[in-house]
């Protein structure tokens, strides 16, 4: 056969597996993902007073006292030798420390791979506890029933140890504070 | 304790699922009827060969399957090449320019062969146009061109002529690649992977900060990620990003994902010679060496980093996350450079010295379960050449699958096998001699070696994982890691065409008192051998320098 033709064949080849592997099949799936999974199709989205907030997968960053905070994030490629990743430990191992958090759980001190981990454990949830409740100004104890409500694994099989979801706790944090500070309307019984 | 468990049930899944969909390869691959999938699909297959001309027989030659893969793989990269250049404004919400053209070779290069390794921010540089026409495009077919070989040389080895390039790559999609796609993209859907073409979303946080939300059609990208051994992630931070990997579920689901093709390619071989005691013995032999990998990296990272046992305890979470935990992710680590998928769920810079000495390992033999088509290819490689071993051991002549093993297939054998630490250790050695600079080293001391090294392995085995903190986004990386792509890649796959169809050409013998027989714990037992001198001793000197010498470090 010659040059010409088996270089026409490919083109031919070429243009149908495209069209197969990028049209044919994407399609009825993007179709599909809005019928059975609209909300994980569009990235779980977390909604408040109508604004887009965040996702309930990803992770955000906190540094404001007044919310519980997440692992850091930024140097995830620190070789376990490194010298740089002992001295960022310890660094923010201090920062912790000045904070009143004498013995900070191990992920609140090394990077997350994503940069966006959505958890952290129950025990750096709950070392964190005092600091939001004299913060919020609210009893230990309240807070202490959000961390069950917002934990996620191992039975869901969303986490390999049971964790809390940061972004959905700080939210439910602030409906906490709003009811809290704000007089609550009656409710209106629905019909 | 559950790390282990899960780990253990992770494997055996793949154990129990691999006669399956073994079977289902070999039908497939052999043209035996499937009346179920035959009903709906032969009249499509049939009609589509027709329309590019094709008329489904045999190639008679190696060249003659070897040439239409060229021909057609050559254009699939000049699609890729072109969008990636060009990126026009069409499914492009964020206005993404066309990339760099060395970065944007590089990208095509590294798809084309199946390797996906990147050295580019995905969500900051590719509109879904560029995802789709371009990546997932050449996700399913390098993984399909892989398949194609893979089976065009195992029936090479078991006799039979060496197939038709244009079928076995169509057939490899229609009835393996896509339906297995198509259902792990709807579990990966419900689980919470996006599958959108809105665009990204900039959303302000709690704090008052900007993030990016970089949703996308990621569902059935991340399915052909996986099951295809592609391993290029829809985001930088690959399968460690919750949108690509939400849930402890979703890891250990593509975790199997990963193994399951290439277990069940080791399956359908030995359908194919009608002997299945041997192919049981060979999948004993990579999961006897996978299982090793994977205690000592579990071990290692359960273990954690005796350097920071000032300020906290347990496991090595630098660079992981911690709904897959420091055990599981230094399993992904292990089955990811043992299959070539190379995707990462955490940073495998960040990992310990020993993780990092198992993935080099698997990188360097390439048969630790393996890569797509190719896995098995190299494994019967070693095998033939363990074959000549102990022939000469004891004095007959070698035969494998009633055929003679002579010299021509010894030399085709040994060109395979020299391929690879060509391309990995000649440009790490000159990029490491370019100093510092020029290789962007980011970890000091006996790392800073693993990563150079690294890089060349990862790409000349068509991996793709990589020791990320590398500064690797340069001309010089991209220029040279892409000549270790396409030799690790083309040379190969031409010599193994070509080994194999010889091979098949040879007359058959029937066995006599004297055959040494294949299928036995002893003989297995020397493949193993084999493969770790030929495979692992090759690059031990650099092993020495680079995450052993860390090793000794940490521990003093």
């Amino acid at each position: 056969m010659s040059a010409v033709a088996q270089l026409w064949r490919g083109v031919r080849f070429t243009l149908l597996l495209w069209f197969l592997t990028v049209v044919v099949i994407t399609l009825p799936l993007l179709g599909l993902a809005r019928l059975v999974a609209p909300d994980a199709a569009s990235g779980s989205l977390i909604r408040r007073d109508g604004q887009v907030v965040g996702s309930r997968l990803i992770g955000q960053g906190f540094s404001s006292a007044r919310y519980l905070q997440s692992r850091p994030a930024g140097a995830p490629n620190l070789a376990a030798s490194n010298p740089e990743l002992a001295a960022r430990v310890a660094a923010t191992a201090r920062r912790w420390q000045s904070a009143g958090v004498a013995q900070p759980a191990a992920e609140l001190l090394q990077d997350s791979a994503s940069g966006v981990d959505p958890h952290i454990s129950l025990a750096a949830a709950r070392q964190q506890l005092p600091r939001l409740a004299r913060e919020r100004q609210l009893p230990l104890a309240e807070l202490e029933r959000l961390i069950p409500q917002h934990q996620e694994g191992p039975l869901g099989l969303q986490a390999i140890e049971p964790v809390v979801n940061v972004l959905r706790f700080n939210l439910a944090l602030d409906r906490l504070a709003t009811a809290s500070t704000t007089p609550s309307p009656p409710v209106p019984a629905r019909p | 304790m559950l790390p282990w468990l899960l780990a253990a049930v992770n494997l055996a899944a793949v154990v129990l699922t691999a006669p399956s969909l073994g079977r289902h390869l070999f039908e497939v691959f052999d043209g035996r009827p499937q009346p179920a999938w035959d009903r709906w699909l032969k009249p499509i297959e049939t009609g589509l060969l027709r329309w590019i001309g094709d008329n489904g027989r045999s190639a008679d030659s190696a060249i003659g399957y070897l040439l239409p893969l060229l021909i057609s793989n050559a254009l699939f990269g000049a699609v890729a090449l072109t969008l990636l250049l060009v990126q026009p404004a069409w499914l492009n919400p964020l206005g993404f320019g066309g990339l760099r053209w060395d970065l944007a070779l590089h990208t095509t290069f590294s798809f084309l062969t199946n390797t996906d390794q990147q050295h580019l921010v995905p969500e900051q540089s590719l509109g879904n146009l560029a995802q789709l026409g371009a990546m997932q495009f050449l996700m399913f077919v390098s993984a399909a061109t892989g398949l194609a070989v893979g089976f065009a040389v195992i029936r090479g080895f078991s006799g039979r002529p060496i197939g038709n390039f244009h079928l076995d790559l169509l057939r490899a999609l229609t009835r393996v690649l896509i339906p297995a796609s198509l259902l792990l993209a709807l579990f990966l859907l419900v689980s919470g992977v996006p599958m959108t073409l809105a665009p990204p979303l900039e959303i302000t946080t709690l704090e008052g900060g900007q993030q990016l939300l970089p949703r996308g059609p990621i569902a059935l990208f991340e399915a052909i990620k996986q099951l295809g051994e592609n391993g290029g992630g829809f985001v930088s931070t690959n399968s460690a990003h919750p949108y690509e990997n939400p849930t402890l579920l979703t890891n250990l689901v593509s975790t199997w994902a990963m193994l399951i093709i290439p277990a069940a390619t080791i399956d359908a071989f030995g359908r194919f010679v009608g002997n299945r005691r041997q192919s049981n013995l060979l999948l004993a032999l990579v999961f006897a060496l996978l299982l090793i990998g994977t205690v000592v990296s579990m071990a290692a990272e359960q273990a954690g980093n005796p350097m920071l046992e000032r300020w906290l305890s347990g496991g090595n979470l630098q660079g992981k996350e911690l709904r897959f935990g420091a055990g599981l992710t230094g399993l992904w680590s292990v089955v990811t450079t043992g299959t070539m998928t190379g995707a990462v769920n955490g940073s495998i810079d960040a990992a310990m010295p020993l993780t990092i000495l198992t993935a080099l390992f698997n990188l360097f033999l390439q048969v630790v379960v393996g890569g797509q088509g190719t896995g098995i290819a190299y494994l019967l490689v070693y095998v033939l050449l363990a074959v000549f071993l102990t022939g000469l051991m004891v004095g007959r002549t070698p035969e494998f699958l009633g055929r003679k093993v002579e010299k021509a297939q010894v030399v085709w054998a040994s060109l395979i096998l020299l391929i690879h630490p060509l391309f990995v250790l000649i440009p790490a050695a000159l990029t490491l001699a370019g100093g510092a600079s020029l290789a962007g080293i980011s970890n000091p001391g006996s790392h800073g070696i693993s990563q150079v090294v690294y890089e060349y392995a990862s790409a000349a085995a068509n991996n793709g994982s990589g020791l990320e903190g590398l500064g690797d986004g340069t001309a010089w990386w991209n220029l040279t890691t892409s000549l270790s792509l396409l030799g690790g890649r083309f040379l190969p796959i031409a010599a193994l065409l070509a080994l194999a169809d010889g091979f098949r050409r040879k007359p058959a013998i029937e066995p006599s008192p004297g055959t040494l027989r294949t299928d036995t714990g002893l003989f297995t037992g020397v493949t193993a051998v084999v493969l770790v001198i030929l495979g692992a001793l090759t690059f031990f000197p650099v092993l020495a320098l680079g995450p052993i010498a860390e090793a000794l470090t940490l521990a003093s």
